[in-house]
């Protein structure tokens, strides 16, 4: 499978991306965000870093590149894309998913592993992670805190599009398990669809035990799973 | 424009002496021009030129098989690690505008060690920083504090560079005056190493980055003066605004750029921007450069020449270019879209011309200004505390009776304590590099193929469109590159020369204990004002030290900074820290270890001896101990044996080759009680999440008396900071065997304990003491977040 991994000015886990999925089984190459196409790609992975300096607000500029145009066009047409940390934050400016990410609820920059509830596995993203405890990724973020209007949340609630919830090492979801103050601990989400993603967390980060974890490298496997399947039912 | 003429005031003012403004004459030929004096100013200030430190730092040890850029050759210092790979690594102080403008003060500290490391074409992959503040009761020092870790914490984070390791210290000779120490480290091949030289006589000069304001105008010359009431407020300007963005931008250009082959030359403009930039390129090369300030893009309107050449606006380079490649220069460029300037060329006159509105303001002869600053000779005197310190014993000081209330109060200290609330700011994990993070020994990273900048065949390949950029590079060698700094400035004030060797010993023992072999250090000399024979005096007698010890334990000095005049009004010298960064090689990664117990029924050992029974302070001089409990900062610190060092940090290594060591660390501040502590609680698993894995310890058999008669305290054998020790735990079935071999080479070695339950048991002849380990990670993790709230 070919990923494409976006590259924005001041992208800076662009090479992380790049590196787990390769280690995923994945192809992967980059995509300079003054290109106007994809190219021949089956997803498309948006990375961390601080597109443009956020300048003005995380995500807010990135998401009227040249590539971000070609990225609304790959998800409107059913392609696969997983927005990370900043990532995250300029697929919810660029509207691919609800919501916004607001400053942590303390103001204050945080870098730390933190534990995963999947809440709805029946997704590409989540399929293959491990069921029987939470999964562990890093964060590393200042404006995580995800936000959302009281109808947005019952929806997403509804339609199973909450992916993963930040919990304590039991699985527990409570309010000190919540690093930065999300609204109903949600770390990740999805849009209706299921073919777009977003997670403040890292897998990129988190794919291979010398890092601490290999919980992350699932979520690349299960998207290439994901897209094996649908390869094979076309 | 009108320029102000030049009177003896003026010089003043420009902090040269009357004999240095001789000089310039001399130099000259005539009387200098306005910009020419301030150029002569800060090229000859402390900062650039070491005028009074020279001598000093000739006596480091610089030479060695693996260096391939050695001390004050380039912006940083450079390392052969085997395979064709390098690394280069530099620290560098950036106190005084830390101490007026704390945010902005240590992020641009940040940004500029991480240029001086991408202009010497590596690719910047891990941070580290060594910080000293006042105590946290004061509210102003927490303003500082806070303000720096988040200046750190912005522009680090933002360039995506990940910070690792790191050491900060609260002391009171801290309070007015704070030290931010900065080091960065890159990779490159060593093929990709790129002078900053002005090569190529007819070779066009590019001006690279965001336009040059009136920001940081002398900066350089700011932090070569005392800190005063009226100088912080007045030198306000002279502190400069980061944008790591940009820097980022730069970096990526810049690398980028190498790749194409065009560059015969760069340089960054840090301290004294374009003056230094310009002057020193040129007297690298031996050759001449010309330069038209009015092709410098500028910020503001009206800059006067003397404006444009002092400004430290950051995130700018001077780069070289071979003649004929400009074009292929601009269109990198503009790919990041940064701004550029051609703004002169390389001339084989040996001088340094600017030209501003059709005249020439500047004409110095290159070499002369850049390389033969004025050198003095210091006076020294030992200083009269030290009558004090030699005399200090411990009679009148109470013993410990509740060992464990204070092993509590001592965690707590701010000091001691986990600096959890500082590196939690600080991204450790970009990069995929990071294998041991921030709260072990020291900082272990690994070296990936993508760690390395692009090479001149892959970007050429890229260029041509043969490649869709999609293709797996060669995995390298696995490469684990280890790190830490330290300098206990307690120690250096006590006794200079030893506190000086234990800077060095403690990052080459924790190196140890990660599984590292030293390959060079880099260092950062704090000091007060030079003019001060008794603080000069500390500055020869800790380098003395450090010298020894790096000769000693095999870190040759790579390079590293001076930083002068750390001292404010009626609060006086700090207490001299010449921190010390070392950099070690871990050769497999079953090597790596950390300093937390692993598993219940696993022996400790403690490597060393107990107390070193030669000290009647019994490593109580200058100890956390004296401070935290008793407000006493005396007595001669605990003597360092430079060869029992080796000895042992060669031992442990061998003992952690072998695969028998599952935890090691070091006994430093706060002694044996809290290395046992910290092996019991500081295994983090995730947030909220931690390791308790305890032990029971018999320390009684160490209270016999000492050869003079005197028993052992209990203090000094739980509290005490005696030198050359090392706490490791091993296997059941491996430790006689590990405690025989470490005897036969000459450390003496002694099973203590077992591990296992969740609380730390000390059995000594006093009693028998016992905590969980909850209560004393408790103040231990959060003391210094609840100073802060």
């Amino acid at each position: 499978m070919r990923f494409a991994i976006l590259q924005f000015p001041a992208s800076n886990c662009d090479q992380d991306c790049l590196h787990a999925a390769r280690l995923s089984g994945a192809t992967a190459r980059f995509v300079w965000h003054k290109e106007t196409s994809l190219g021949d790609v089956d997803a498309v992975i948006v990375p961390g870093g601080f597109s443009y300096g956020d300048y003005l607000r995380c995500g807010a500029i990135a998401r009227f590149s040249p590539v971000m145009q070609a990225v609304k066009r790959f998800a409107d047409n059913g392609g696969m894309v997983l927005g990370i940390c900043n990532g995250f934050q300029i697929l919810c400016e660029a509207g691919l998913l609800p919501g916004a990410l607001i400053r942590n609820r303390d103001l204050t920059f945080h870098c730390e592993q933190v534990f995963l509830k999947t809440v709805n596995a029946a997704t590409p993203f989540t399929a293959d992670l491990p069921n029987n405890r939470p999964s562990m990724m890093p964060i590393a973020h200042g404006e995580g805190c995800y936000f959302a209007d009281a109808e947005t949340l019952i929806e997403l609630q509804a339609r199973g599009q909450i992916l993963w919830q930040y919990c304590d090492a039991l699985g527990s979801v409570n309010e000190s398990a919540n690093p930065n103050g999300s609204v109903l601990n949600i770390a990740g989400i999805a849009n209706a669809q299921f073919n777009v993603a977003g997670l403040m967390p890292h897998p990129d980060r988190a794919a291979e035990t010398v890092l601490g974890s290999e919980d992350g490298r699932r979520v690349f496997e299960g998207m290439i799973a994901g897209l094996k399947r649908n390869r094979q039912a076309a | 424009m009108h320029e102000p003429a030049i009177t003896p005031e003026l010089v003043a003012k420009h902090n040269l002496t009357p004999d240095e403004y001789q000089r310039v004459l001399e130099i000259l030929g005539r009387e200098p021009s306005y910009t020419e004096l301030g150029i002569f100013s800060v090229m000859w200030s402390e900062h650039c030129s070491y005028k009074n430190t020279r001598p000093v730092l000739k006596t480091f040890p610089t030479k060695g098989d693996n260096i391939l850029v050695g001390a004050g050759e380039e912006n940083a210092g450079i390392i052969d690690i085997g395979d064709g790979i390098a690394i280069a690594f530099k620290i560098e102080s950036h106190n005084h505008p830390s101490a007026v403008e704390p945010f902005q003060g240590a992020a641009t500290g940040v940004g500029g060690i991480i240029r001086d490391i991408f202009t010497m074409g590596a690719r910047p992959v891990a941070a580290l920083n060594s910080l000293r503040f006042g105590e946290l009761s004061n509210p102003e020092v927490r303003r500082l504090f806070s303000g720096v870790v988040g200046g750190i914490a912005h522009y680090g984070n933002c360039f995506g560079i990940p910070t690792v390791a790191g050491e900060v210290c609260f002391d009171k000779s801290y309070e007015g005056n704070p030290l931010v120490n900065a080091f960065a480290l890159g990779v490159l091949r060593h093929d990709q190493i790129t002078r900053g030289a002005a090569h190529g006589i007819g070779n066009p000069v590019f001006y690279v980055g965001p336009a040059t304001g009136r920001d940081g105008l002398a900066g350089a010359a700011f932090a070569s003066q005392d800190l005063t009431e009226e100088s912080a407020e007045k030198q306000r300007g002279a502190v400069q605004v980061g944008d790591p963005f940009m820097e980022k931008l730069v970096c990526e250009a810049c690398l980028e750029l190498l790749a194409t082959g065009c560059v015969a030359g760069m340089q960054d403009m840090g301290a004294a921007g374009l003056t230094c930039s310009t002057c020193e390129t040129a007297a690298r090369a031996g050759t001449g450069i010309e330069i038209e300030l009015d092709k410098v893009p500028q910020r503001a309107p009206n800059m006067s020449s003397y404006e444009i050449m002092l400004s430290e606006s950051q995130e700018r380079m001077l780069i070289v270019v071979h003649k004929g490649r400009e074009e292929e220069v601009k269109a990198v460029f503009d790919k990041w879209d940064l701004p550029w300037a051609e703004i002169g060329v390389v001339t084989n006159t040996e001088r340094m011309v600017v030209r501003h509105g059709g005249r020439i303001v500047v004409d110095v002869p290159a070499k002369k200004l850049a390389d033969e600053a004025p050198i003095y000779q210091r006076e020294s005197r030992e200083a009269a505390y030290m009558q004090g310190v030699r005399s200090f014993r411990l009679d009148g000081i109470a013993d410990s009776v509740d060992p464990l209330g204070d092993l509590k109060k001592i965690l707590a200290d701010h000091t001691v304590a986990s600096k959890n609330w500082v590196y939690g700011q600080y991204d450790h994990r970009v990069r995929n590099g990071s294998i041991v993070c921030p709260g072990s020994d020291a900082a272990v990273i690994r070296i990936k193929a993508d760690s390395l900048p692009i090479t001149q065949a892959e970007y050429a390949a890229r260029k041509s469109g043969a490649t869709d950029g999609s293709e797996v590079p060669p995995p390298l060698a696995d490469k684990y590159v280890a790190f830490t700094v330290d300098c206990n400035g307690g120690y250096v004030y006590l006794d200079p020369y030893e506190g000086g060797k234990a800077a060095v010993t403690e990052a080459c023992r924790n190196l140890a204990c990660s599984g590292a072999v030293p390959v060079g250090s880099t260092d950062n000399l704090n000091f007060g004002n030079p003019h001060n024979p008794e603080i000069f005096w500390q500055l020869k007698e800790s380098v003395r030290g450090v010298a020894d010890a790096c000769r000693a334990l095999n870190a040759p000095v790579t390079g590293g900074n001076v930083s002068l005049y750390n001292q404010r009004g009626a609060l006086g010298a700090i207490d001299p820290t010449p921190t010390v960064a070392v950099v070690g090689i871990i050769e497999a990664f079953e090597h790596i270890t950390t300093q937390w117990f692993k598993e219940a029924g696993d022996a400790v050992i403690l490597l060393g001896n107990p107390v070193d029974t030669v000290d009647p302070l019994q490593g109580l001089g200058g100890s956390v101990c004296l401070k935290a409990l008793h407000r006493i900062k005396n007595g001669l610190p605990p003597r360092v044996d430079l060869e029992a060092a080796q000895i042992l940090h060669t031992t442990l290594i061998g003992l952690i080759r072998e695969g028998v060591v599952k935890s090691a660390h070091d006994c430093s501040d706060g002694g044996l009680a809290v290395a046992l502590a910290e092996s019991g609680f500081s295994g983090q698993v995730a947030r909220e999440t931690y390791r308790f894995l305890g032990a029971t310890i018999d320390l009684s058999t160490f209270q016999t008396p000492t050869p003079e008669g005197s028993a052992v305290r209990l203090d000094g054998l739980l509290f005490g900071e005696t030198q050359n020790r090392v706490v490791i735990s091993v296997a059941a079935v491996d430790a006689g065997r590990v405690v025989k071999q470490a005897q036969r080479m000459g450390v003496p070695a002694s099973v203590i304990g077992v591990v296992g339950g969740e609380t730390l048991t000390l059995r000594t002849r006093s009693g028998e003491f016992t905590a969980p380990l909850t209560t004393l990670h408790e103040g231990w993790w959060n003391s210094i977040a609840r100073a802060m709230a």
